[in-house]
């Protein structure tokens, strides 16, 4: 008898060490490609070729420079904090990948639907501004300072508007869960939140705040003042190499995958069909894969989207970014905030 | 089912924290390690390092991670409000309103703040 639960808890557990590892998987799959894409992307952008010789159309290049960078010497600088200075990348990546055990991937395909889903999303992924203070700090080198000082400032000015931005479909929903709240939004492009007649216009300004905000999260550009090239060399990462700087890497472009995930998520749908027949009607695994196909349809857009703001808008200046957030954007939240509440409890039609 | 919940981020930590320990061990199996003094100097760009970095720093966003705190744990609040008021709404209509206008006075107080900082200068980056 107690054998038996003990092959029931083993299975279990088994269970969600395959799907941790699946969706680790995926997340490196999809890393590669959108540096690939990124690449590819900015050299259309600047009419240039891009990588093109690695394999056909270049497709290895991302896997190639993986390889490089997994033998490349490690150099730790005699100045620095060895422990710290090791431990960062991992302080940085493992919040990273942690998010995506509540990111709906389609219907049924979630590791774990959380009741607190967009309180863990925001917890979590602020924890990586620690690792980049670490790693600032541990390096013992005034870019690397300088850089995790900045960043640490722009990351705390920007996850106030985050907040206040999800914090609207949540209201509207009545719900934390991120599956409710894809749930809630199915039947066709009419019903998604952004595009929802009842929500006009707090959605639509939460759904600009939300992408303003994030893209300053994932410190992209325009918002790229903690590792600016032509300023700081490189940043927090500057006297990072090899597997270290590779896993900071991956996990700048895991976080913006998951910016993606949760606009789409949040505002468009998230893994719910634009028009009902085109797989609305579906029930089950079918379902499963018709979602999982749409979700990740919209995220290769929101991906698309984010990469053509950051190879078409000059960086902004370490005054204008704070002015932008604490002037205009939590000012513009907290009425927003305020707006939707009045709106839930004395004219949303129930 | 709250425990169950919490496990899948658990085992998800253990595997992130295996992958990353993985990877680099297996990255110091492969790569070489010839260290040289050029090699191993702090990088600022070409010259030889001035002093360390590890010096007393004007912290420019002092205030602002004070403001940061007060922010952050009002969203502490804000989430569980934000999630029951459409419930209390149709449940207990006047508790819904209750719920708005204590949150009402309760941003009014922090955009108090907020605006008293914001005269006072101390949201101007220098």
């Amino acid at each position: 008898m107690e054998l038996d639960l003990l092959i029931k808890l083993g299975l279990e557990l088994g269970k969600i060490v395959v799907i941790a590892i699946v969706v680790l998987i995926f997340m490196m799959v999809a890393v590669l490609y959108m540096v690939l894409k990124l690449r590819w992307v900015i050299a259309r952008i600047q009419s240039r070729l891009g990588p093109n010789r690695t394999g056909p159309w270049g497709v290895l290049q991302t896997a190639a420079d993986a390889l490089k960078l997994f033998q490349k010497e490690d150099i730790i600088p005699c100045g620095a904090d060895k422990w710290l200075f090791t431990i960062a990348p991992a302080i940085v990546f493992i919040p990273a990948y942690l998010v995506y055990v509540v990111v709906p991937f389609g219907s049924g395909l979630t590791a774990q639907s959380l009741n607190v889903g967009i309180i863990y999303l925001s917890a979590i992924s602020s924890i990586s501004v620690i690792g980049i203070i670490v790693a600032g700090w541990a390096s013992n080198n005034k870019w690397s300072l300088l850089g995790a000082f900045r960043g640490a400032s722009q990351l705390i000015a920007y996850e106030v508007p985050t907040i206040l931005a999800m914090i609207i479909p949540v209201l509207i929903t009545g719900s934390l869960d991120l599956n409710e709240i894809v749930s809630s939004q199915g039947g066709g492009i009419w019903h998604w939140n952004l595009f929802h007649l009842s929500g006009w216009p707090m959605l639509p300004l939460a759904f600009l705040m939300l992408i303003i905000a994030g893209l300053a999260e994932i410190n992209v550009a325009p918002f790229d003042i903690m590792e600016a090239e032509s300023e700081l060399v490189a940043g927090f990462n500057t006297e990072y190499s090899g597997m270290k700087f590779a896993l900071f890497f991956l996990a700048e472009f895991a976080e913006s995958f998951t910016l993606s995930a949760i606009v789409v998520t949040l505002f468009l749908g998230g893994y719910q069909p634009p028009l009902h027949i085109l797989g609305g009607q579906l029930t089950g695994l079918a379902f499963s894969a018709v979602s999982l196909f749409w979700f990740m349809f919209k995220c290769w857009l929101m991906v698309l989207f984010i990469m053509w703001v950051r190879s078409t808008l000059p960086r902004v200046r370490v005054d204008q970014l704070m002015n932008l957030s604490w002037k205009a954007l939590i000012p513009a939240g907290l009425v927003n905030l305020l707006l939707t509440g009045a709106y839930v409890v004395f004219w949303m039609p129930k | 089912m709250l425990a169950k919940d919490f496990l899948t981020v658990a085992i998800f930590m253990i595997v992130g924290i295996a992958f990353v320990t993985i990877t680099l061990i297996a990255a110091w199996v492969i790569r070489p390690y010839r260290p040289s003094a050029e090699k191993r100097g702090t990088y600022e760009c070409g010259e030889i390092p001035t002093g360390p970095a590890w010096l007393q720093f004007r912290v420019g966003y002092y205030i602002y991670a004070l403001i940061f705190l007060v922010f952050d744990v009002e969203a502490v609040f804000l989430f569980p409000w934000a999630a029951q008021l459409l419930k209390f709404k149709t449940t207990n209509h006047a508790l819904a309103v209750l719920g708005f206008v204590d949150m009402v006075i309760f941003v009014a107080v922090l955009a108090v703040g907020l605006a008293w900082a914001w005269k006072k200068g101390v949201l101007e980056w220098k």
